[in-house]
C-alpha cells in the first residue's frame, strides 16, 4: 500500500486524523500490538477506537474540560497511548513525565502544569503522586491502570482505567455522539502537548505543541522517507521523548503503520528481534549500546568467528565509506560485500533486529562518526535527525544516498534554516512551537518573528547539509585560540566498548583533560580474564591495569587530532554520571555546569601536578540511605 | 509498602502435635507443638541448629518423626510421602536453592505444575482434546500468574545457573507457586538477598498472602527480624528443638526469655533496616 492521502489543514487535529483512520481500517487491521504474557497480543483499530472513547467519555464524566493538563507516566503500552488519545480527544493537552523521575520533577511538573488528571501505570507511579499530592492542589484524580499491588488503596480520587472505562460506557449511553461531538469541537491551532524539556542547565521548561505542529511534522518527514501502513514499529522509547510521539503519533497515525509494545523494558531488546521493525528512532546511546554489545561478543567468540567478522567489517567499510563519497562500488567489492553480508551481516543485523530496517534514526544528541560508519558498514541506513521540542522534534534529516557522517542533514520540506552570524542555528517551519508555558521570558528569547533560536553552534557546508558543531554554550576555546567542541571528544572516546560515559574539560585552559566512566560490564569482564580482582565499581576503576587500558583508548582517539586537541591528562571517576544525581539529563546529556560544580576538586587536580585527588563525598541513595565515600583517584597522563 | 494485614481465620490448616525427631542422640525437636491458622504469616525464629528447617522438612515430608502427629486441614499426614503432601498443597521452596541449574526458568516453574497435569505421555504427544486443552490453562496460569507476579519475564528462557542469586531465589518462589498451594513453606527466602532484592522478596510474601487470587498461608524461617516482625502474624520462637513461645511480633520481641535466646544476639542477627 501507498502513503496515506490524508491532507494536513489547519482544521484538522489529532483525534480526528485518529476517528478517519479508525473508521478506514476498523476490525480489518491491526493497530497495535503488546507482548503480554509471553504473547503478542494484536488490537484492531476498532479497539483502539473503543478503548479510546471510553476512556475519553470517562475522564469527560469525571470533569475534564477543553485545555486541562492530564499527566501522564509509566512505560510504553496501549493503555499509556490511549489516555494521551482520550485526554487529545476531550480536548485536553497530554503531560508525559519520564519513567524514571525523582519525587521533586515530578512534583515540579504536576504543579507547573497545572495538571488535573494522573494517570500512572503501577502502584508505583501511584505512590508518586500521592507523596506530592498534598503539594499539588490543582490535582483532583489520580488514575492508574495495573492492579498489583494497590488492594489497600481506599483513597477515593484514586481510580483505575476500567472503572473510568466503564463510566465512558455510562456516559455513551446517556449521550450517544458526544465522543464524535467533543472531537469536532478541536481546531489544529489548539495546543495538544505540554512537553517538559531536559533542560541541561536551568528548571525544564514547558513547550506547548499544537495539533497542527505535531502533523505537519509528521507529513513533512513522511514526505522525505516514506513508510507504508504494512510496516511495524516498536515503541519502546520514553513517551515523554519528542522522538517517540514523533513516531508513534505524528507519523503512526498518518501512516497507519502498526504500533508494537514490548513486554518490559528488560525484554525490548528480544521483542524488537521478534517483530524486525521497518523503522527506527532512537538517541544515540542505544545505538552506542548496540555497537558496544557487538564489540563485546567479538572479543568473546571463537577465533574462526572473529576472523569472519573481520573480514567482514573491513568489506563493510570500504563499501560503506565508498558509499559516503559518492563513489560507484567495483564489482569485486559488491561480490565481496554480498559474501560479507551472506556471512556476518545479515545475521548480526537479525541478533540487533535490523533485519528489515528501512530506516534508522538516531537524534537527540550527538553521534560519534566512528559509530556511524559501524551501522553503515553492516548495511544500516542509519540516518540522523536534528530537531528540537520546540520544533516538534525534527527539522533536519540526511536523505537516502546522501548521508554524511560529520552532518545531520538536509531541511525537511516546508523548513527553513538559517546560520546568525555568531554561528547560532535559526529555524523556521510550520512546526514550531507556540511558546513555553507560563515563561514569557524564555519564549522571548527563543522565538523572535518565527524564528526558533536553537542555542546550538554549527554552520551549512559546501554540500547545503547543516553541520552541527555543540550548543553554544559548550563551545570551547583552545590554548591557540580556536574553538573547539568536547562534545565531538566525547562521543569519538565512547566508541571505546570500555567507556561508558566521558567527560572533556578545556575552556581557556593550558590542555585538554578528561574525566572517564568505564563500563562496569565490559571492563569487569575484561578484568575477569586477566585475574584482576576488584570488589566494586570504585575499585576496579582505580587499577593501575585499568588506567593503562582507558590511556590506551585515549591515546587511540588522539592519534588523528592535532596537538591543542588532544587530551593531556585524564582521571577515571569512582561512579558512572547518573540522570538521578543531576549529572545527566533524563535524556542522558552531560549537565557539565552541575557537573563541573560537583567535581571541583577534581578538575583542579587534573590541572595541578598532582598524582592522586582525593574524594571525600557523601552520596544519597534513593531510599534516602546515605554513605559516605573517601578515596583516592589517580590521575594519569598521557603520552602524547 | 502496606502494613501486614491480620487475614486470619479461626480455621486451622495445619497442627504440629508433640513432634519429636532425632538424630542420633541429638534431639533436633523434642516435642514441638504448633498451631498453624489459614491465612496466616506463621514465622519460625531462632538460632542456628535450633531446628527450624527440621521442622520444615518434617512438616513437607522428607523427615518422618519418630513422634507425635502432623495434621493438615483436618487429616493425618505424618505418614504421607512427600509427593503426596505436595498434591495436597503444600508445597516449598528450600534454603539452599534446589533448582535445576541446566534447565530454562520456564521449565523449571513447569515442573512445579506437573504434578496437576492428568494426561499421559500418549495424549501428550499427539496433543488433542484435553490434554490440549490442560496444556493451554497451566500456560495461562503459570504465565499470568506467575511470571507476571514475580516479574521475570525477562528471563523466562535463561538457563538457571547463569542467573544471579537474587533471581535464582525468585524463580525457586515460582516453582513453589506452580503447585498453586494452599500451605507455603518459606526456608530463608531473603538470606543471600541484598536489600532491594529483600524488599521484592518481602513484597511477594505479602502479595502471595493477601491477593485474592493467592490467599496462601505462608510458614517462613527467616533471619531477617526486621521482615520477619513487619510481615508476620505470629512468630514461633524455637530453641535447641524446645518451643520457646508462639505469640505476635510485638509479644516475642518483649519476652525476656526470647531476647535472652536469640535477640539477645543481636550483632549476629542484625536487621538489616
Amino acid at each position: 500500500m501507498t502513503v496515506s492521502p490524508i491532507e494536513v489543514t489547519k482544521d484538522l487535529t489529532i483525534p480526528k486524523l485518529f476517528l478517519s483512520q479508525c473508521k478506514r481500517y476498523g476490525t480489518n487491521k491491526v493497530a497495535m500490538r503488546e507482548k503480554e504474557f509471553g504473547i503478542w497480543r494484536p488490537y484492531t483499530w476498532q479497539d483502539y477506537y473503543d478503548n479510546v472513547k471510553y476512556l475519553c467519555l470517562g475522564m469527560v464524566g469525571l470533569g475534564l474540560k477543553k485545555g486541562d493538563k492530564v499527566a501522564m507516566i509509566g512505560d510504553n503500552r496501549p493503555e499509556g497511548l490511549w489516555t494521551e488519545m482520550a485526554a487529545l480527544c476531550a480536548g485536553g493537552i497530554g503531560v508525559w513525565l519520564f519513567q524514571d523521575c525523582m519525587m521533586d520533577e515530578v512534583k515540579y511538573i504536576i504543579d507547573h502544569s497545572d495538571a488535573k488528571f494522573f494517570v500512572g501505570e503501577t502502584q508505583e507511579e501511584v505512590d508518586k503522586a500521592l507523596a506530592i499530592k498534598g503539594n499539588c492542589p490543582k490535582l483532583e484524580k489520580i488514575i492508574w491502570d495495573d492492579p498489583k499491588g494497590m488492594r489497600n488503596y481506599p483513597q477515593d480520587f484514586l481510580i483505575s482505567v476500567k472503572k473510568v472505562q466503564e463510566m465512558g460506557r455510562w456516559m455513551d449511553k446517556q449521550e450517544p455522539g458526544l465522543f464524535e461531538k467533543l472531537i469536532n469541537q478541536g481546531h489544529g491551532d489548539d495546543i495538544c502537548l505540554l512537553f517538559y524539556t531536559s533542560g541541561t542547565t536551568a528548571l525544564p521548561k514547558g513547550a506547548l505543541l499544537s495539533h497542527w505542529n505535531m502533523l505537519t511534522m509528521g507529513k513533512n518527514l513522511m514526505a522525505v522517507d516514506p513508510c507504508y501502513d504494512t510496516d511495524d514499529f516498536v515503541s519502546y522509547l520514553p513517551f515523554a521523548w519528542i522522538g517517540e510521539q514523533m513516531m508513534s503519533i505524528s507519523c503512526g497515525l498518518q501512516v497507519g503503520y502498526t504500533l508494537n509494545f514490548p513486554e518490559e523494558p528488560t525484554t525490548a531488546k528480544e521483542d524488537i528481534r521478534q517483530i524486525g521493525p521497518h523503522v527506527m528512532f532512537a538517541p544515540p546511546r542505544l545505538y552506542e549500546g548496540m555497537t558496544r554489545q557487538v564489540q563485546v561478543k567479538y572479543i568473546d567468540s571463537s577465533w574462526i568467528k572473529r576472523k569472519i567478522y573481520e573480514f567482514s567489517t573491513k568489506v563493510g567499510y570500504k563499501v560503506a565509506d565508498l558509499k559516503f563519497k559518492k563513489k560507484p562500488v567495483p564489482v569485486t567489492w559488491q561480490i565481496l560485500n554480498a559474501l560479507a553480508s551472506l556471512a556476518m551481516q545479515k545475521k548480526l543485523k537479525d541478533h540487533l533486529g535490523m533485519s528489515r530496517l528501512r530506516h534508522a534514526y538516531t537524534g537527540g544528541a550527538a553521534m560519534g562518526p566512528d559509530h556511524f560508519r559501524f551501522f553503515h558498514a553492516l548495511g544500516v541506513n542509519l540516518k540522523q535527525i536534528y530537531g528540537q521540542t520546540e520544533i516538534a522534534g525534527i527539522s533536519i534529516v540526511h536523505r537516502d544516498g546522501d548521508v554524511k557522517f560529520d552532518t545531520v542533514g538536509t531541511p525537511i520540506p516546508e523548513t527553513e534554516i538559517r546560520i546568525t552570524e555568531e554561528g547560532e542555528i535559526l529555524s523556521k517551519s510550520p512546526s514550531v512551537f507556540q511558546g513555553y508555558y507560563k515563561n514569557e521570558e524564555a519564549t522571548k528569547k527563543t522565538l523572535v518573528d518565527g524564528w526558533l533560536y536553537s542555542g546550538d553552534r554549527g554552520f551549512i557546508d559546501e554540500d547545503g547539509h547543516l553541520v552541527v558543531f555543540d550548543r553554544s554554550k559548550d563551545v570551547m576555546t583552545l590554548k591557540d585560540g580556536r574553538p573547539f567542541s568536547p562534545q565531538y571528544l566525547e562521543t569519538r572516546l565512547k566508541f571505546s566498548p570500555f567507556i561508558q560515559e566521558a567527560w572533556v574539560i578545556g575552556d581557556k585552559r593550558p590542555y585538554i583533560a578528561a574525566v572517564m566512566c568505564i563500563d562496569y560490564a565490559v571492563v569487569g569482564k575484561w578484568a575477569d580474564e586477566r585475574k584482576i580482582n576488584y570488589t566494586s565499581y570504585q575499585e576496579l576503576c582505580q587499577k593501575p591495569e585499568v588506567y593503562d587500558l582507558v590511556q590506551k583508548q585515549i591515546e587511540e582517539s588522539n592519534e588523528d587530532l592535532p596537538e591543542p586537541a588532544r587530551i593531556h591528562r585524564f582521571v577515571n571517576l569512582y561512579k558512572v554520571f547518573d540522570a538521578d544525581d543531576e549529572e545527566l539529563t533524563r535524556t542522558s546529556k552531560l549537565r557539565r555546569a552541575f557537573v563541573e560544580n560537583r567535581y571541583k576538586d577534581i578538575v583542579s587536580g587534573l590541572y595541578s601536578e598532582a598524582d592522586v585527588v582525593h574524594m571525600d563525598t557523601t552520596i544519597t541513595y534513593e531510599d534516602g540511605r546515605e554513605q559516605r565515600i573517601r578515596l583516592d583517584l589517580r590521575i594519569r597522563k598521557v603520552h602524547l | 509498602m502496606a502494613d501486614a494485614k491480620d487475614l486470619r481465620g479461626d480455621e486451622t490448616i495445619l497442627k504440629i502435635e508433640n513432634v519429636h525427631m532425632y538424630f542420633g542422640r541429638v534431639a533436633a525437636l523434642a516435642g514441638v507443638n504448633l498451631e498453624v491458622k489459614k491465612g496466616e504469616i506463621h514465622s519460625i525464629i531462632g538460632p542456628n541448629g535450633a531446628g527450624k528447617t527440621v521442622m520444615m522438612n518434617c512438616i513437607n515430608g522428607l523427615y518422618k518423626p519418630q513422634k507425635g502427629r502432623i495434621t493438615y486441614k483436618g487429616q493425618d499426614i505424618t505418614a504421607r510421602r512427600p509427593h503426596e503432601r505436595a498434591s495436597l498443597g503444600i508445597s516449598r521452596t528450600f534454603q539452599k536453592i534446589e533448582l535445576f541449574g541446566g534447565m530454562t526458568v520456564l521449565d523449571n516453574i513447569r515442573l512445579g505444575r506437573h504434578i496437576h497435569l492428568k494426561s499421559g505421555i500418549v495424549s501428550g504427544s499427539i496433543y488433542v482434546g484435553k490434554t490440549k486443552q490442560e496444556e493451554l490453562e497451566a500456560r495461562k496460569f503459570i504465565e499470568e500468574e506467575i511470571i507476571d507476579l514475580l516479574e521475570i519475564e525477562s528471563i523466562r528462557d535463561h538457563t538457571v545457573h547463569m542467573l544471579p542469586y537474587g533471581l535464582q531465589k525468585r524463580v525457586e518462589l515460582g516453582r513453589a507457586l506452580a503447585l498453586n498451594p494452599d500451605l507455603l513453606l518459606l526456608d530463608e527466602p531473603l538470606a543471600g538477598l541484598n536489600l532491594e532484592e529483600v524488599e521484592d522478596m518481602a513484597r511477594f510474601i505479602l502479595d502471595i498472602n493477601e491477593e485474592e487470587r493467592w490467599k496462601v498461608t505462608c510458614i517462613l524461617v527467616e533471619h531477617d527480624m526486621g521482615v520477619v516482625m513487619d510481615i508476620s502474624n505470629r512468630v514461633f520462637v524455637l530453641n535447641f528443638g524446645n518451643k520457646i513461645m508462639d505469640g505476635t511480633p510485638k509479644e516475642v520481641q518483649t519476652n525476656p526469655e526470647v531476647i535472652k535466646a536469640y535477640l539477645g544476639e543481636e550483632e549476629l542477627y542484625a536487621t538489616r533496616r
